[in-house]
């Protein structure tokens, strides 16, 4: 069983007269541990899917299991609870809480879980420790550059253990030296064994990942790495929507 | 149901309490960080509040100061029995009407049980002459000794007259001190207090006795003034505490009936019959003035009124009725008498204070609700403000519910702070207010008028958190993390 498994989810919007075809019929699956990205030009319909993904949005049709729940049934409240135990999202723009020091935003999630106090400051120290953020506990997001601000907000998804993270453009607001630490410290997580989802329009990061979607109009373009992640089970029912245009990134990346 | 769990379980619900502790702390954040605003926000509260408090405290003040004068005058089991006209089909009667005479005393005494003390009273118009010095009191009557119980006299020098004084119709009397003063000087502006017992009073030109004075009666707020100026200096206070007195001097309502109490003379019963009912003219003039009437040469046996202490205030309508039984047999069925009872006073006190309460009530409540809206107006503005970062909190796991109670509570610790300051606040303004516009009595502040604040400002507190709670948390968390 896979941890996510996306089966013909449409996502459509309507515009006065006109639809908008935000998804249309994505069927995906990922793996527990996979280190994959989902890359797309803006407007592609890459967000929507990620949303979709970490249940912050639900899809109009299709159906989402993640860990073996399924999701369209849930209340907003069990998505609440969905997003806070097994999601850890990365976006960015950071997204701390400025009026909080980095500890107390590291504790955020773990407030909505109900650990008691001193387990919380344990457990975000912990986490600070791992993106190497430890000394910077006390301080203000604004107090700190962009790189060690983007590191908070991941010791922030990472620290109620969370099945899968997500991280929306994690280096789209850092220079390209800070971008590839904070890159390097996601391939980190991943060999620690995390499931992490990068999305991303840059093809140079996506060329981080193994494994990497296209989106396009809403539809997944092309899986380069099929055969080399071993799912070709699933060709018939993503690769068959694909309306036929060549894989930009090359197995030459996924292979490193 | 497979999605279950994550709602379901106990530990979910568990800490949705540690999620309040935590919205408080978040909430005072929130109020430290804005601090002038929040200030300015809990200023309508503090108003709010302390504007209920200070009405409620004036308000018990006039009540307490009106109950005092009721007791003061007898208290509510005192019904007076009055002479009356008669009703228009017994008016060809009235030769045969006899006025209320010692002989329903009597009968009142054997025949009516609820009744337990009877005091006939014999007014006299009076006025009274001594050491140069004349002065018209307000009540000069003859009664029995037992009108020291009936309208809760106390002699406080000398004694009150006996039935043998009544007996022997001795030309005794039991003084006010408001006669005192006007006769033989009042301490404040003579500097040591006089007694005049032994002194020689003359009543219509008739000599007495003064074997008696009762204490002074004064408003428990008039007992502290004159305390304090007596502690502040043992002179005769030249331009501190101003005493006035007299018919014209703006008395107001409370220590009016104090004074009238003070202005009383005693004499016997008897003596008054027989010294100022007999021989001499003299003209009754019941409250109504319908009774006008002449009293005879020989004597006139009728009493101005007589007052009957009840058993119990429960049984006032039986007592009443037994009352008036035995009336109208001694009265051969002519009504010629009438029941005056404390409970109008009592019922128009009680009036006026649901009246006061409900005015002052509302404006207090108003003001409230206006501090209310103000609570409303800055929290839509905090949640416009954070729309980020309630995306970020939705994004991180924070339900609907835990946003709705962070705002709510955010609201309800504004107006707490508020409450608690405005009760800080209403002690000073009480003082304020009292110094602005004296009364005669005290402001209390009670603690159930404080509690009532203080709940009603938490009310507003958590109505004016609803709507701005309800449209925070309502925020789709998408929308809200794209919000710039």
């Amino acid at each position: 069983m896979s941890l996510v498994e996306l089966r013909n989810v449409s996502k459509i919007y309507r515009l006065a007269e006109e639809e908008i075809r935000a998804l249309d019929d994505v069927t995906l699956d990922i793996e527990e541990g996979e280190f994959i990205s989902i890359i797309g030009p803006s407007g592609s319909g890459k967000s929507t899917l990620m949303h979709i993904l970490g249940c912050l949005d639900s899809p109009t049709k299709g159906t989402i299991k993640l860990d073996g729940v399924m999701i369209e049934k849930a209340s907003s409240r069990q998505l609440a609870a969905i997003r806070n135990r097994k999601i850890g999202f990365v976006f960015q723009f950071f997204n701390l809480l400025p009026k909080l020091n980095v500890v107390q935003n590291v504790e955020l999630p773990m407030i909505y879980s109900g650990i008691s106090g001193k387990e919380r400051r344990q457990r975000a120290l912990a986490a600070l420790e791992e993106v190497e953020l430890g000394n910077r506990a006390k301080h203000r997001p604004s107090q700190l550059s962009g790189g060690q601000q983007q590191r908070a907000a991941i010791a922030r998804a990472l620290v109620n253990s969370p099945r899968l993270i997500f991280a929306d453009e994690p280096t789209g607001n850092l220079d390209s030296h800070t971008g590839d630490a904070i890159l390097s410290l996601f391939r980190k997580l991943s060999q620690e064994g995390r499931t992490i989802v990068l999305v991303t329009h840059d093809p140079e990061i996506a060329a981080v990942t193994p494994r990497r979607i296209e989106i396009r109009d809403g539809k997944i373009a092309g899986k380069v790495d099929l055969t080399l992640a071993g799912l070709d089970r699933r060709e018939g029912a993503g690769g068959g929507a694909s309306p036929g245009r060549p894989s930009p990134p090359t197995a030459g990346a996924a292979g490193s | 149901m497979s999605a279950a769990p994550f709602a379901a379980s106990p530990e979910v619900l568990r800490h949705s309490w540690a999620q309040v502790g935590i919205s408080i702390l978040a909430g005072l954040r929130e109020i430290w960080a804005h601090k002038f605003r929040s200030l300015l926000t809990m200023l309508g509260i503090i108003l709010g509040v302390s504007s209920l408090v200070a009405m409620s405290a004036l308000i018990a003040g006039m009540e307490k100061g009106a109950k005092d004068a009721l007791i003061a005058i007898g208290g509510l089991e005192k019904v007076r029995i009055e002479p009356q006209g008669l009703p228009v089909e017994q008016r060809h009667l009235s030769d045969q009407a006899t006025g209320i005479t010692l002989n329903d005393v009597q009968a009142l005494e054997q025949s009516a049980p609820l009744v337990t003390v009877l005091s006939p009273e014999m007014r006299v118009f009076a006025v009274l002459t001594a050491n140069g010095k004349t002065f018209r009191p307000w009540n000069c009557v003859g009664v029995w000794p037992a009108a020291l119980e009936m309208n809760e006299h106390v002699v406080e020098h000398g004694r009150m007259f006996n039935e043998l004084d009544d007996e022997m119709a001795r030309n005794v009397c039991v003084i006010g001190t408001a006669t005192r003063d006007e006769l033989w000087g009042a301490p404040e502006k003579v500097g040591h207090e006089i007694i005049p017992v032994g002194e020689t009073l003359f009543i219509n030109g008739v000599p007495f006795t003064v074997i008696g004075m009762f204490q002074l009666y004064e408003s428990e707020q008039d007992h502290k003034e004159r305390l304090l100026a007596q502690s502040q200096t043992n002179q005769p206070p030249a331009g501190g505490v101003i005493r006035n007195r007299g018919w014209g001097g703006g008395r107001r309502r409370g220590n009016f009936v104090f004074y009238l109490k003070n202005a009383t003379v005693f004499i016997p019963l008897n003596t008054a019959w027989m010294k100022f009912r007999s021989g001499v003219s003299q003209i009754a003039i019941s409250s109504g003035g319908a009774s006008r009437t002449i009293a005879g040469t020989t004597g006139d046996p009728r009493l101005s009124s007589l007052e009957a202490k009840l058993a119990s205030v429960d049984l006032l309508p039986e007592a009443l009725q037994q009352v008036r039984n035995v009336l109208m047999s001694t009265h051969k069925g002519i009504e010629d008498f009438s029941f005056r009872t404390q409970e109008d006073w009592a019922e128009q006190i009680n009036t006026f204070v649901h009246n006061a309460r409900l005015s002052g009530g509302l404006i207090a409540g108003i003001s409230l609700l206006v501090g209310g809206i103000g609570i409303m107006n800055i929290m839509l503005a905090s949640i416009s403000e954070r729309v980020r970062e309630i995306g970020i909190r939705k994004s991180v796991g924070a339900a609907t519910g835990d946003i709705f109670t962070q705002i709510l509570v955010e609201s309800v610790v504004i107006a707490i702070f508020g409450g608690l300051a405005g009760l800080v606040t209403s002690f000073a303004l009480v003082n304020l207010i009292s110094s602005f516009a004296p009364t005669d009595n005290a402001p209390i502040i009670t603690i159930t008028a404080l509690g009532i604040a203080f709940a009603f400002s938490v009310l507003v507190g958590v109505l004016a958190g609803i709507f701005p709670a309800i449209k925070a948390a309502r925020l789709n968390p998408i929308q809200a993390l794209r919000y710039e």
